[in-house]
């Protein structure tokens, strides 16, 4: 009773007023000034946009096009599958010319079903109206439903579709956290945004406030963002905004990653396995909240998103507005080609970025940073030395493992001993492996050996099922024996217990003789189909007759 | 055009073993030049002899388990003959040095597998063999600031001659926690010692300030940051925790914490022997425990054992337990609530 009263009566929510830290971490070099200084540009309209179907966590999209089919900009061109899955639409007109399996962002250089638009050029929308929507009348499943069909997942690099994230939260929502720190050096894609669309992103916080009435909601920046600050203060104070804090984190890589930055701000830590809905807080990557702006005002599904292309490899590093689809190659060429000495091609950042040998892929909903750097700027990794156990890894591991010893047992295959030192709890941020002496490319070891678990897990489970059947099968065989025996048994019983009527006995003993009789008789029976035959068939029987005779006597 | 692809991170990496390595040799010089000045060239030698041979059994271990010879680089096994032939008296011959060297290297490191693979110490195990083995070329101490001269210590370290008129008698003295024990053995007080040559200002003579400098080398580790202060801070908090409890019961016959810290071999342990991160604990925590368990074996050692200096079987010792530690002081990991 008490408990219950105490949480009616709770003060409305912990302030969130002061930071707090999370264990390790590190201080990069941001190498963000560059392109957090020059104004976003357009890509514009490349020729061929290779649209994927799975930009998400979760269920593939299905194509709702042939190859042939002209399409709208914005027209829907694959629906979702299931409730874990995103919508996706064409982000120009042109006509479908493919749906088959192209090259993707992905570490491994996967091949995925893509649809390949031929641009027209021109860019058109079946309908397009101009008039901000005013969203002051549509309830919480209308925002949702709006939200949904624009087909918007994270554009943090999670692609968890939003809708879900927003539909996750069944307690009372405390906080509502716009996380704009990019955090991983390089990346100026969500700054920029705050520095030219603050009143849009405002307003995508407001539509989020509507749809999940938190208590709170703080926009987290970084303290290096001073122009975005300045932008996002100014669109409030000019909206007359009350209901939404801006808050500076320290330039503390990972402070950007959900579950650090909701640790610095809150002081809490969401469970291993849960989510920060778990705790009341749901975070969402700022550039989703422009993009709940466009769905739910202008009306236009996720189209397009900002990519920093920079590095020393990029002729003229710069944030594109970048339509979904593009290749990677055409957005290059839009920052002015590639310099002489690029070597490395890295999609992300620095940190948590993946390299590519190709860059015939296309920018995806989640894709942020293209990232190109020559020998001098990122230097082939040294080769791997032995761990010396010093340590330096465990002081800068946010998430409070032990490095050295998941290395030791993914180097040595103990995986079960990595699981019971938490392998699954470590999100690859990289900070152990950037400060190990011993240049031991430990992320790598842990993937590694997160797939061998994996895979292990996926063959336990068929063997499982395997062993199940195999089981099952011997139970059935087993019975049918049983049950066989039990019927001889009866009917030895039944006999034997009417030993006294022999008739019985006698009777049965007459029936099987009479049936050895028939069939001794059957055999006797001339052979079927010898009625019309040629004299040359005729000769061919007696023939095979006389020598089966003479065998028989000769036995 | 084809990119080249490696692994994330991808930003170009800061430290490297060979520098850490390269770092603690630079912290322990201003320890090693106070230990020449007060004893003489007969530690220069030791160093050299231990350094080389420690060098050529690494090298010739890594040919005969056809390894790249690589690892010589990383500077480790130079840093253990250096530590191993700190721990060794002056005038002790030059095979001593040798021995020690190689079975710091052939058996306690390499025969486990290199770098990163033996669960001792290797100077340690190498200085332990030798004090067991040899126990008088070990006592072969010069009396502080009476140090032979250059030529007199080679001829003596490599031919066993000693300068006209010199005994081993005149030359040597016992160091202070080796005479200290010897007149408590003769129910002696310490407070009737304190006037003899023994003592210094505040610990044993000149060895205070051996532990001075080394206290400064390791305090600029702990800065650099190429050491942690968990293990440091364990082992002389620990050292210093029970020698104040028993001084306390009885000056009389316990010294005072702060000679503890300042004797012997308790600086050079806590901040470069002891921290050897191969055979330490891991876990933060855990070497906190580790340190404490050296500082309190150190210290029962050293008061009821056999030898003067116990630094070296305590480190051995805990060596054997960090595992276990490491096992049981896993820090709470992210989210998980224990």
């Amino acid at each position: 009773m008490t408990e219950s009263a105490a949480s009616f009566t709770r003060p409305k929510t912990a302030a969130f007023d002061r930071l707090y830290t999370f264990h390790g971490g590190l201080k990069l070099p941001g190498h963000r000034e560059i392109t957090a200084a020059r104004p976003i540009l357009s890509a514009g309209v490349p020729a061929t946009l290779v649209l994927p179907l799975q930009q998400h966590i979760g269920q593939p999209a299905e194509s709702l096009v042939q190859p042939g089919d002209t399409v709208y900009k914005g027209q829907l061109i694959a629906r979702q599958v299931g409730t874990m899955s995103a919508t996706l639409h064409a982000s120009s007109s042109g006509t479908v010319v493919a749906i088959e399996d192209r090259p993707v962002p992905h570490p491994s250089g996967l091949l995925a079903p893509c649809i390949i638009i031929k641009t027209d050029g021109l860019d058109r929308y079946l309908e397009q109206t101009d008039a901000a929507a005013d969203y002051s009348h549509m309830d919480r499943g209308e925002l949702c439903d709006r939200i949904r069909d624009a087909g918007i997942v994270g554009l943090g690099g999670a692609g968890f579709p939003t809708q879900v994230k927003l539909g996750r939260c069944e307690r009372r929502l405390e906080l509502l956290l716009i996380n704009a720190t990019e955090c991983e050096p390089y990346i100026a894609c969500d700054n920029r945004l705050l520095q030219e669309r603050a009143a849009e992103v405002i307003e995508g916080v407001r539509i989020l406030q509507r749809v999940l009435l938190p208590d709170e909601c703080i926009i987290a920046i970084e303290d290096g963002m001073t122009a975005a600050e300045e932008a996002l203060r100014s669109a409030l104070a000019s909206g007359n905004e009350t209901g939404i804090r801006v808050t500076r984190v320290p330039e503390i890589y990972p402070t950007g990653g959900e579950r650090q930055l909701i640790k610095v701000l809150t002081g809490r830590e969401v469970p291993s396995q849960g989510f920060p809905a778990d705790i009341g807080i749901i975070c969402q990557n700022v550039g989703t909240t422009a993009a709940i702006h466009d769905a739910v005002v202008k009306r236009q599904p996720l189209l397009s998103r900002i990519v920093t292309v920079t590095g020393d490899g990029i002729a003229q590093p710069q944030n594109f507005e970048t339509l979904i689809g593009t290749p990677v190659s055409h957005l290059v060429a839009c920052a002015g080609g590639y310099t002489q000495d690029v070597e490395r091609l890295l999609i992300g950042g620095p940190m948590m970025g993946y390299a590519v040998a190709d860059d015939d892929i296309p920018v995806t909903k989640t894709l942020n940073c293209i990232l190109a750097v020559s020998h001098g700027e990122m230097p082939a990794p040294p080769p791997a030395q032995p761990c010396i156990r010093c340590g330096k890894c465990t002081a800068v591991c946010p998430a409070d493992l032990l490095p050295q010893q998941l290395y030791w047992y993914a180097h040595s295959s103990n995986l079960d001993a990595a699981q019971d030192y938490n392998l699954f709890d470590c999100i690859e941020c990289g900070c152990c492996a950037s400060v190990c002496p011993s240049h031991i490319p430990l992320v790598q070891y842990y993937r590694h050996a997160k797939m061998e678990i994996w895979a292990r897990e996926k063959q336990k489970n068929s063997s499982d099922h395997a062993r199940q059947r195999h089981e099952a099968r011997l139970s059935r065989l087993d019975r049918i024996k049983q049950e066989r025996a039990e019927r001889m048994a009866r009917k030895k019983q039944a006999l034997s217990s009417d030993g006294g009527s022999s008739d019985m006995k006698k009777a049965a003993i007459e029936a099987a003789l009479e049936r050895v009789k028939r069939k001794k008789e059957q055999a006797g029976t001339p052979p079927k189909n010898v009625d019309n035959l040629t004299p040359e068939q005729q000769q061919l029987i007696a023939a095979a007759d006389e020598r089966r005779q003479h065998k028989n006597e000769s036995d | 055009m084809e990119f080249k692809t490696y692994s994330s991170p991808h930003l170009p990496v800061s430290a490297s073993v060979s520098a850490m390595m390269q770092r603690v040799l630079l912290a322990l010089l201003p320890g090693i030049a106070c230990m020449t000045w007060l004893f003489g060239w007969g530690i220069v030698i030791n160093i050299l002899l231990a350094s080389l041979t420690a060098v050529l059994a690494e090298a010739g271990v890594l040919l005969l388990r056809k390894r790249p010879l690589a690892p010589l680089s990383d500077g480790s096994a130079l840093l253990s003959g250096v530590l191993l032939a700190l721990a060794l008296p002056p005038l002790a011959p030059w095979w001593i040095p040798v021995i020690g060297s190689l079975f710091a290297i052939v058996i306690a490191k390499q025969l486990y597998g290199g770098l990163g693979y033996n669960p001792f110490n290797p100077a340690m195990a190498g200085y332990v063999v030798l004090l067991i083995s040899f126990p008088l070329e070990l006592t072969l101490w010069s009396a502080p600031g009476a140090q032979p001269g250059f030529a007199d210590t080679l001829v003596h370290v490599f031919g066993g001659g000693l300068p006209a008129g010199q005994t081993l008698d005149t030359l040597t003295m016992a160091t202070p926690m080796d005479g200290i024990k010897t007149r408590l053995g003769l129910s002696e007080t310490l407070s009737e010692m304190r006037g003899s040559p023994l003592f210094g200002s505040f610990a044993g003579a000149g060895w205070e300030w051996i532990n001075l400098w080394f206290l400064v080398g390791g305090l600029w580790l702990l800065q650099m940051r190429v050491i942690q202060w968990q293990i440091p801070v364990g082992m002389l908090g620990g050292l210093a925790f029970i020698a104040f409890v028993f001084y306390a019961v009885n000056p009389d016959i316990y010294s005072t914490p702060l000679f503890q810290l300042f004797s012997g071999a308790a600086m050079l342990g806590a901040f470069f022997i002891a921290t050897d991160p191969v055979s330490a604990c891991t876990t933060p925590r855990g070497r906190l425990y580790f340190g404490l368990g050296i500082g309190l074996l150190t210290y029962i050692i050293r008061t009821w054992g056999g030898y003067p200096d116990g630094v070296a079987f305590a480190v051995l010792l805990m060596n054997m337990a960090a595992p276990t530690i490491d096992h049981y002081t896993r820090p709470r990991v992210f989210g998980h609530d224990s």
